[in-house]
């Protein structure tokens, strides 16, 4: 159980301050989701929780101890990370991506342990890819793909993880199924922040929401009081309704408005 | 470091455009039918029976051409006459096999296992099956440092300063070229500042040498300039073994990591990899074995582009595993090829640097041909 804290955290890219002060504590057991508009920084507050984005001001801390200060290992062990839309470069068997996620463990991925090839296997089973072990990587679809690389996340087992728009690129029925997987993750105790742009799936499947604009935390909480109309229009431009349906919010984006977003 | 051995981490795809790089935030899809892999229990059995036997072959292969290598030259010398010359005294025997044939056959063996060893490393690292030295303009650039020391006409080809004077132009060189192409730029842009750093530093070797007021400096530039094996000594091997074992030992200490960079720098580094030090090492390991080679034998090229693509299809394509086979088979090329150019039939004895560039180019090309889709648009 892991508790990853952002503390005024500011991060800037290039000249541009890309976050400002972010507090943010993100706890263990739930699945947070960050939405916000295209460049809001949602990327690069996810790398920095990371520990992959060096801070201009401001710490990350994970169970009270400073990212910065642990040796990579260990931090690896830790926090599970899937970037956005990553590829792979060289034809390997889906079941070798799979396993470098066991490389934080000591693992290589033609010596796993038997922990390790159970974690492989787990991790391919829950995205639905059991069959694709001895697939070529690069031969399968982009939505096989990222739910490839999602699985190589999964199969570190780490405490916290944190994944880059992991539904973007699938259909209908594998956003479900990942984003059941990752509500279970939490539920059995990790700490889950997922970057997504589906508000109604956001809504639907997160326990808290932060709303990132321009750098800067808008709101964070439950999905029904960070997604409000109002907010909606103010900060993606949009002219939606939020409805409630069977226990869900439901956000329909209506149009956009003019001069705005 | 690494081992071979039957698992799930089997690579079945023979070569094809996809098996390109791409990095972070790019996908390239190819229609379904060029992407259909081979997934008979057959293709897998045949394989797992060839990788155990692959290490051990490339020896055996190794010490036949070396064989060989001490048996052709224009002294009629039999093989088994070449083993008795080598452990007892022969006579004129003796001095040609231990004094200009082995010299030669130990250089091609170190210069072939580096090269195929960087090759493989720089693939690995840029993500890109079309990155080597000798794509990175670092034997030319190796040459132009070894060429400004020659210039001065403080010292001649046998001096110390040689190799480490070679090794920075190759360290300059490939440092510049992994800078400008290292993230995110495309497969074109890695070929052009190669061309660039290579064109550069042949420009300058030409204006040294023409520049050059001493005679006796021009000569020495010009012999060596010409990359071969022959006439070379014990000195020479000496001279760059040990560089040679250093970049060795650098490159295979990143071995693990690069199987993490497969999935783009941000994840390796998610991983725990230092995507820093392993550039470092990989550049550093790359730069010391190519100046030291060419500060003994002068430009040879391609060969660490080719002997990767000719391992991938046995050993699959985890860049850390491909690392010891490029290195083998690059011996076994590099010695083949000096092996060929003695038994070729002309008055003077045809430079290695010119066969490897006459079998490697047309390779290069054939390399880029099937990937001339990627080459538009998709980053290195």
């Amino acid at each position: 159980m892991m508790r990853l804290e952002a503390r005024s955290l500011s991060v800037d890219l290039g000249a541009r301050r890309a976050l400002d002060r972010i507090d943010l504590s993100l706890e263990p057991g739930r699945l947070t989701v960050i939405v916000g508009p295209n460049g809001a920084g949602k990327t690069t507050l996810l790398r920095s929780l990371a520990g992959l984005a060096e801070p201009a001001q401001g710490d990350v801390i994970l169970n009270g101890a400073s990212l910065a200060g642990m040796r990579a290992s260990a931090r690896a062990r830790a926090i599970a990370y899937l970037p956005q839309g990553g590829g792979v470069a060289w034809p390997l068997p889906v079941a070798g991506v799979v396993a470098l996620g066991r490389l934080p463990h000591g693992e290589k991925p033609d010596r796993l342990s038997d922990a390790g090839r159970e974690a492989v296997a787990a991790a391919l089973q829950s995205v639905g890819l059991q069959g694709f072990a001895q697939r070529p990587a690069t031969a399968l679809s982009g939505g096989e793909r990222a739910r490839v690389l999602l699985a190589r996340a999964l199969a570190t087992q780490a405490p916290v993880l944190l994944v880059d728009e992991p539904v973007a690129a699938l259909d209908p029925h594998h956003q479900l199924v990942v984003l059941d997987v990752l509500k279970q993750r939490a539920r059995a105790g990790a700490t889950v922040v997922a970057i997504m742009h589906d508000l109604s799936l956001a809504a639907r499947f997160a326990d808290m929401i932060v709303l990132l604009n321009q750098g800067k935390i808008e709101a964070f909480g439950p999905p029904e009081a960070v997604l409000t109309e109002a907010r909606l229009g103010a900060i993606f431009g949009i002219r939606a309704r939020v409805l409630r349906q069977a226990g869900s919010l439901v956000v329909v984006a209506e149009s956009p408005i003019p001069d705005a977003g | 470091m690494t081992r071979i051995r039957g698992s799930e981490f089997c690579s079945s795809a023979p070569e094809r455009p996809h098996e390109a790089s791409l990095s972070s935030g790019h996908f390239v899809l190819y229609p379904e039918d060029a992407t259909k892999p081979s997934t008979s229990p057959l293709h897998v059995r045949r394989m797992s029976l060839v990788r155990p036997a692959l290490l051990p072959g490339l020896i055996a292969l190794i010490g036949i051409l070396s064989l060989a290598s001490l048996a052709i030259g224009p002294a009629p010398i039999t093989v088994p006459l070449a083993l008795k010359a080598l452990v007892s005294d022969q006579g004129a025997a003796s001095t040609v096999v231990r004094e200009i044939r082995l010299p030669r056959t130990v250089l091609a063996v170190l210069i072939g296992w580096i090269f195929g060893l960087s090759g493989a490393g720089l693939q690995g690292l840029l993500r890109n099956p079309l990155a080597d030295t000798a794509v990175f303009g670092a034997p030319q650039a190796a040459a132009f440092g070894a060429v400004l020391v020659i210039y001065s006409g403080l010292i001649g080809t046998l001096s110390w300063a040689l190799p480490f004077a070679a090794i920075a132009g190759a360290l300059l060189s490939i440092a510049l070229v992994v800078a400008v192409a290292g993230r995110g730029a495309t497969i074109v842009v890695l070929v052009l500042a190669g061309l660039a750093v290579g064109s550069l530093a042949g420009a300058g070797t030409s204006l040294a040498i023409s520049l050059s007021p001493n005679p006796f400096a021009v000569t020495e530039i010009v012999f060596w300039l010409l990359g071969s094996f022959e006439d070379r000594s014990v000195v020479h091997v000496w001279l760059a073994a040990p560089f040679i074992l250093l970049a060795s030992a650098l490159i295979l200490w990143a071995a693990s990591g690069l199987r993490a960079l497969a999935l783009g720098e941000d994840t390796a580094q998610s991983l725990g990899i230092d995507v820093s030090l392993l550039r470092g090492l990989i550049v550093a390991g790359a730069a010391i074995g190519t100046g030291a080679s060419v500060a003994v034998a002068g430009s040879i090229g391609f060969v660490g582009l080719v002997v990767p693509h000719l391992v991938r299809p046995l050993v699959g394509y985890d860049p850390a595993r491909t690392l010891v086979p490029a290195g083998l088979a690059g011996a076994a090329l590099l010695l083949a090829a000096d092996c060929a150019v003695r038994l070729i039939p002309s008055e003077t004895e045809v430079k290695i640097g010119v066969l490897t560039a006459l079998l490697g180019v047309p390779f290069f090309l054939r390399v880029i041909a099937r990937r001339k889709a990627e080459l538009v648009e998709s980053p290195a």
